[in-house]
């Protein structure tokens, strides 16, 4: 890891950002460039190119803080950044520690997308293309994008930390409309992973048939049924559920402005002792890992939910420094352009014991949630709110009828608590999380989960 | 200013001497700050600059892009190369061609000078104001989550191989807050108050805090409401999401491609007679106002929904061409990243009659709706159809009455635009859904799905 600034250039930085006071300065330098390209009605379009560089300075004085950020990677790009973020402060100046350089290993790249051709990607896309109009006649619109982004980074901070990581993430999607008569329906599908184009060496194409599949079942569909049931809640993506209704609870920025239902609930029972749960910055190749979070500070493991008790918040530097505590490596950010704060990195629910056709099978009347568009929470109120991508009808015990325009809707503490099942065909899946106008990448993943009484606004009449 | 022009005249030049048929630049140059406070106190402080260009390469039919940072000569020349690059990846296509040329007339008071005058210190206090009337409001108003005042300053060029040259100046500035009220119980509620302008001078920071407070402590106590289907009044925030996501049904992309509910209409009725949408992209007030598009084609006024009817659709170059018709001044960006795209500037839906209290009265008993959440996943772009969270107030005998939250509503968006009954008469401008100014809007019917 050579580092995007040299040594005695980032203590330069930082004694200049701590000339006029404060009590912590770090400087996050980062160099971003990326391709994307997209096919739409059979036709390559959209492709794009970019590379952007520059760094973000804050200064922290008492509860404040002071940030600038610039374009550019030059020692002057840099030292303007600092007194820019010093230029507020007052006080006597303040010396940074001796930097120690910690080497972390990067995240493995097989195979560089940067050095696939952008021909070859677009074949990909063409067989992307193909392979959901081969679903028949009723297919009537695909597109698909490829996006391929690398992200260095360099952090040092007045506390001596000088780290950096080198993050590659690559990720296909595929969007499908399917027509029949006058009845319109989409299926979506994606792939991704913090990994080289290895990711997509083994059959890409499948996410295409799956978008199809998706959007011909839908052409079934009845409108959802309204009101409370059981919820069945698939593997997977069905993650994201336990990533708005708790995960967000627990970012230690909300806790701390005690704007979260969380707040005091630490060692508390909150859900079934059949529920573990955790945020993980380390699993390897996921879409949501980093070797080091964006202050620097190692990606963990932290169990968040042990046995149905809250055992953790996530923490980034400041929040942690706050509580007494260490940071469980939460500091995200977007760019070089935004403050960290605390982000959730891979959040999931552990795998259970039962098999998704037995928490199936105890419903007698319910909803069947495969997969989200996506969702939203209030993290003080616990109000959240789930468009279902993919939803069924559960009558006896076996799913029926496909359903569309159903939502789920519901409190965080009373839905956490209602989780009465989990299942054991655990797998992650992408999402892109956003909060404070900066947007993530995120894993979220769990095996089927039941909950015993959930809110679907439907459209049926 | 000059200096932006200069730079994208020569990024043109180079796209072409890398290989391109034709070429365009935009380039923008973005001074920024923003002020959170927390507690009585500044939580962070950001000042940023911010500048970049993106180069958009033909080659005949084919279109590629590139971007960067770097604007010194080399940095130009290498993002006009990789632009040229991308294009030869591309399909063909007939109707990709740049933009000539038209007459641009500058939108007066683009830029408010207040954004230079007002100190950091004056900013600051302006969002400590907005957080402390809050607090001051009420001992059940509890705390603010965050108050936040943001400006920022921008400059764009743009110039392009075939004649278009252009350029201007524009600002902003907002401020907003999350306030927190907690009832009996110890269940908290949360308020959004925020207000918009081109500069602090034209922010109301007391009315922000107050909004915030007052939004924050009506929704003490809510329940659940019970599954009927009744007349709804949305407010303007809720009235400004659902305005954006018919903004976006009627841009021409989708449009064409078949991937709008709006599709296949033009000239039907698509809406009550008490609905109308325009899109405005020179509104004196308008945030998104800019003299051009973000291809360089004048901005202009076009009517999209009115006496009911479905009027135009909005184009692009490129979607124009398609459509064998003009642009209608559409082209947006997300700034030098983005390649353009269409998309509304300013969504104006025509104020009505009614006050809000005689769209109460007219309601008689339903649900005014004051928040909505999930539309980013409870909304099928392409059909239509949605069901989105919701929080609110019921609507009694023509009066507010108690809360509610944690309910749905659902419909779909064509169905929702023929059952508007009323439009309010005092429109106010929304950042969400875009930019958006919009009256509050009754719905004679809508399936509401609570207990």
């Amino acid at each position: 890891m050579s580092g995007l600034i040299e040594e005695a250039v980032a203590e330069r930085v930082l004694t200049r950002a701590l000339a006029h006071g404060g009590r912590f300065a770090e400087v996050f330098a980062e160099r971003r460039q990326g391709q994307t390209l997209a096919i739409d009605e059979r036709r390559i379009e959209s492709v794009q190119a970019g590379a952007e560089e520059g760094a973000g300075v804050r200064v922290v004085d008492g509860n404040t803080t002071y940030f600038a950020h610039v374009d550019g990677l030059d020692p002057a790009d840099l030292e303007r950044a600092a007194d820019e973020a010093a230029a507020a402060l007052c006080g006597e100046r303040t010396e940074p520690r001796q930097l120690q350089a910690r080497e972390v290993a990067p995240l493995p790249i097989e195979h560089r997308p940067e050095e696939v051709p952008a021909e070859r990607k677009a074949e990909m896309l063409r067989e992307l293309d193909e392979r959901a109009r081969t679903k028949g006649g009723e297919i009537a619109q695909v597109n698909a994008s490829y996006a391929e982004a690398r992200r260095e980074v360099t952090v040092a901070n007045s506390e001596g930390l000088f780290s950096g990581d080198d993050r590659t993430r690559v990720r296909i999607g595929a969007q499908v409309v399917a027509r029949r008569d006058g009845t319109v329906e989409t299926g979506a599908e994606t792939l991704g992973a913090h990994l080289g184009f290895e990711l997509l060496e083994d059959d890409p194409g499948q996410i295409a048939e799956q978008a199809a599949t998706k959007a011909l079942t839908m052409l079934d569909a009845v409108p959802a049924p309204s009101g409370s049931m059981p919820v069945v809640v698939g593997g997977g993506f069905g993650g994201v559920l336990f990533h708005e209704m708790t995960g967000h609870g627990l970012e230690a920025d909300h806790i701390q402005k005690g704007a979260s239902v969380y707040v005091g609930k630490l060692g508390e029972r909150v859900a079934e002792p059949l529920l573990n749960a955790y945020d993980d910055g380390r699993l390897p190749s996921e879409w949501g890992s980093d070797a080091i979070d964006d202050e620097g500070q190692p990606t963990q493991k932290t169990q968040v939910i042990e046995g149905g008790r809250l055992t953790s918040y996530l923490y980034d530097h400041l929040t942690a420094e706050r509580d007494g505590v260490a940071s469980t490596g939460n500091g995200r950010r977007e760019s070089f352009r935004h403050l960290p704060i605390p982000r959730m990195t891979n959040t999931y629910i552990a795998p259970g014991d039962a098999t998704p056709e037995a928490i199936i099978a105890g419903v007698s009347r319910g909803f069947y949630a495969v997969s989200f568009g996506g969702g939203q929470v209030d993290p003080a109120t616990g109000d959240f709110v789930f468009g279902v991508s993919e939803g069924y009808l559960i009558e006896n015990g076996k799913v029926t009828s496909p359903c569309r325009g159903a939502t789920l809707i519901g409190n965080c503490l009373d839905a956490l608590a209602a989780i009465d099942a989990v299942g054991d065909d655990f797998f992650m899946k992408t999402g892109i999380c956003g909060k404070g106008g900066q947007k993530v990448p995120v894993g979220t993943g769990q095996g089927h989960v039941r909950v015993r009484a959930m809110t679907v606004g439907g459209t049926e009449r | 200013m000059t200096e932006l022009s200069t730079v994208a005249r020569r990024a043109v030049e180079a796209a072409t001497a890398a290989g391109a048929g034709d070429a365009e630049a935009y380039v923008s140059r973005e001074a920024g700050r923003q002020v959170r406070v927390h507690g009585g106190e500044v939580e962070s402080l950001t000042a940023a600059t911010q500048s970049g260009v993106g180069i958009r390469a033909w080659s005949g039919g084919r279109v590629g892009y590139a971007y960067g940072t770097d604007l010194s000569d080399t940095g130009v020349a290498a993002i006009a190369a990789s632009a040229a690059e991308a294009a030869a990846v591309a399909d063909e296509d007939e109707f990709a061609a740049p933009p000539q040329p038209a007459e641009i007339e500058a939108v007066p008071g683009l830029a408010d000078p207040s954004i230079a005058e007002w100190e950091t210190d004056r900013v600051a206090d302006l969002a400590l104001t907005v957080e402390r009337t809050a607090l001051e409001a009420d001992p059940r108003l509890v705390g603010v989550e965050v108050a936040v005042y943001a400006d920022s300053s921008d400059q764009v060029a743009i110039a392009s191989s075939t004649g278009v040259a252009g350029s201007y100046e524009a600002s902003s500035a907002y401020a907003y807050l999350s306030a927190l009220a907690e009832g009996e119980g110890g269940a908290r509620e949360t308020g959004l108050g925020f207000g918009l302008a081109r500069g602090p001078r034209g922010l109301d920071p007391e009315a922000i805090g107050a909004e915030g407070a007052r939004r924050a402590l009506s929704m003490i106590g809510a329940g659940k409401p019970a599954s009927r289907s009744c007349p709804v009044v949305l407010d303007e925030t809720v009235a400004a999401s659902f305005a954006g996501l018919i903004g976006g049904g009627l841009g021409a992309k989708a449009v064409q491609r078949g991937r709008s509910p709006f599709a296949g209409r033009l000239g039907e009725e698509v809406a009550s007679a008490a609905f109308a949408l325009h899109d405005d992209g020179r509104d004196p007030h308008g945030p998104a106002s800019a003299p051009f598009d973000a291809e360089g084609v004048p901005r202009r006024r076009t009517a999209l929904i009115e006496g009911g009817r479905l009027r135009s659709y909005l184009f692009d170059t490129y979607t124009a061409n398609r459509e064998g018709t003009a642009s209608t001044g559409s082209a947006a960006r997300q700034g030098y990243r983005s390649l353009p795209g269409v998309s509304p500037s300013n969504l104006m839906v025509a104020p009505g009659e009614l006050s809000l209290d005689g769209l109460l009265a007219e309601a008689g008993d339903g649900v005014y709706v004051t928040d909505v959440a999930g539309l980013h996943s409870g909304v099928n772009p392409v059909t239509g159809v949605f069901s989105v969270g919701a929080s609110g107030l019921v609507i009694r005998e023509g009066e507010l009455a108690e809360p509610v939250r944690e309910f749905t509503i659902a419909g779909d968006l064509v169905a929702m635009l023929s059952a508007v009954s009323a439009a309010g008469a005092e429109p106010r401008w929304v950042p969400f859904g875009g930019s958006v100014s919009t009256p509050p809007l009754l719905i004679a019917e809508m399936a509401i799905s609570g207990s």
